[in-house]
């Protein structure tokens, strides 16, 4: 049987095909993740690249899916935060977020989790000041990112231990 | 609303003859912004940033000169080999939006939107830069001083596609400088970039956010070679300040949201002297 709605385009995201129907051609990657394919952890809030909480991986590099055009994205493979990790098993950066208290209201944890990922893929072992470049592009405004930095921090330690 | 996805040079130009009200995407990081707030409507979008001959770039210790495609990215450029080539670029480069944008936005796209605020403008212009554009019928090179004609408007013709940035690696100091309401993910309200050519006896300074266009400073370029001792990279007080002074009258601010004419005219020379003093630190 064939899924209702016309085919506008197919993306790649978190390694699976994913059919986009009946969407306008202009959309930007962040409203086709949540509204076409259902992917609610990318959050929305400033749709201008000044937030960072709608962060997603494509290609591999971090970049603000409200200023990916979707249609434009075809061909590319697209992580978000639900392909960090299997269902109910925390990725090391998401387990570390909660331990450290790195959490509070949660709107912009899935960019930042996104965006220590990236980091730590780059830079294993980040001093705290790249970690607070790195991070720049995502604002939190609960807490003070003192307790971010601390879990981006652990998870390096973590990584260095379990080498 | 058509959007196309070249994956070829030829195929891009091929996609913008056939469509010249075509609107050019590379990072998407200014046109997005536009789409998604409702303020600009498309018709057709290019999507330029898979196309393979924009993404490389070749430095010719020949010529010295680095000749970077329209697609390279500011992440790319803020990081080495690129940053050593030219390290100005690559400090403005660093202070473009977050690093999500970053990895996005293009030069090529900054000099394509051309915004009086673009932070590699000032540089490109104190480094005379040269655009390189294609089109079906052909290529040509333009300086980057005669591009940009306005506030976002530039000489490009509809059909045309800019394909790399030009500029000299240049024996010298060089740098850029700005001011904004913080550090990170800031527009800037004003900044400045300088370059010293040591092997030529030059220094050029160019202003951001302080006038339609990127503005040159030839008084107070001439009058810091006429007093600037290169080898031993020094510059008097006196002159520093008299510099600072012809660069707050070359500059040409406005007041708006961001700030005001008078608060900008006073910090471009502030800049200006900051990146005198880095260019030539004795007195």
């Amino acid at each position: 049987m064939t899924e209702p709605g016309n085919l506008i385009y197919t993306l790649h995201v978190n390694g699976q095909s994913s059919d986009v129907r009946d969407a306008w051609i202009g959309e930007s990657l962040l409203y086709v993740l949540r509204e076409r394919l259902g992917l609610m952890g990318s959050k929305g809030a400033c749709e201008q690249g000044e937030c960072g909480s709608c962060s997603v991986l494509v290609d591999g590099e971090l970049v603000c899916s409200c200023l990916v055009l979707a249609a434009g994205a075809v061909g590319q493979q697209i992580t978000t935060i639900e392909g960090v990790a299997p269902a109910g098993a925390p990725s090391d950066v998401q387990q570390a977020f909660v331990d450290a208290g790195a959490v509070q209201c949660g709107f912009c944890t899935p960019g930042l989790i996104m965006a220590t990922h990236s980091l730590l893929e780059r830079s294993p072992e980040p001093t705290e000041y790249e970690i607070r470049e790195e991070l720049s592009g995502n604002i939190c405004r609960c807490t003070g990112y003192g307790r971010i930095i601390e879990a981006v921090q652990r998870v390096a330690v973590a990584r260095r231990g379990a080498q | 609303m058509s959007v196309l996805v070249p994956t070829s040079l030829a195929d891009a130009l091929q996609a913008l003859a056939e469509h010249p009200d075509a609107t050019v995407l590379a990072g998407g990081t200014d046109l997005m912004v536009e789409l998604n707030g409702g303020h600009r409507r498309a018709t057709s979008v290019v999507v330029v940033n898979r196309v393979p001959e924009l993404c490389t770039w070749r430095h010719d210790p020949i010529t010295q000169t680095l000749r970077l495609g329209a697609g390279v990215t500011y992440g790319q450029i803020e990081r080495d080999p690129i940053a050593s080539l030219v390290p100005g670029l690559a400090e403005a480069a660093r202070t473009v939006g977050s690093p999500q944008i970053r990895h996005a936005a293009t030069i090529g796209g900054n000099v394509g939107t051309c915004s009086p605020a673009g932070d590699g403008l000032p540089v490109l212009s104190a480094l005379n830069a040269e655009v390189e554009l294609v089109s079906a019928e052909g290529i040509r090179s333009v300086p980057f001083a005669s591009f940009m004609v306005g506030p976002k408007r530039t000489l490009r013709e509809p059909g045309e596609l800019i394909t790399a940035i030009t500029v000299p690696v240049v024996d010298g100091w060089q740098g850029y400088a700005k001011v904004g309401v913080r550090n990170a993910m800031v527009i800037a309200t004003a900044s400045a970039s300088l370059v010293a050519d040591a092997r030529r006896g030059t220094v050029a300074i160019a202003l951001g956010s302080v006038g339609p266009t990127i503005l040159r400073c030839p008084e107070a370029e001439a009058y810091a070679m006429q007093h600037a001792n290169f080898s031993e990279r020094s510059l008097a007080a006196d002159v520093v300040s008299h510099c600072c002074e012809l660069v707050r009258l070359a500059s040409r601010p406005i007041d708006d949201h961001r700030s005001t004419a008078a608060y900008r005219r006073h910090a471009v020379g502030v800049l200006a002297g900051r990146l005198l003093r880095r260019a030539f630190p004795n007195d």
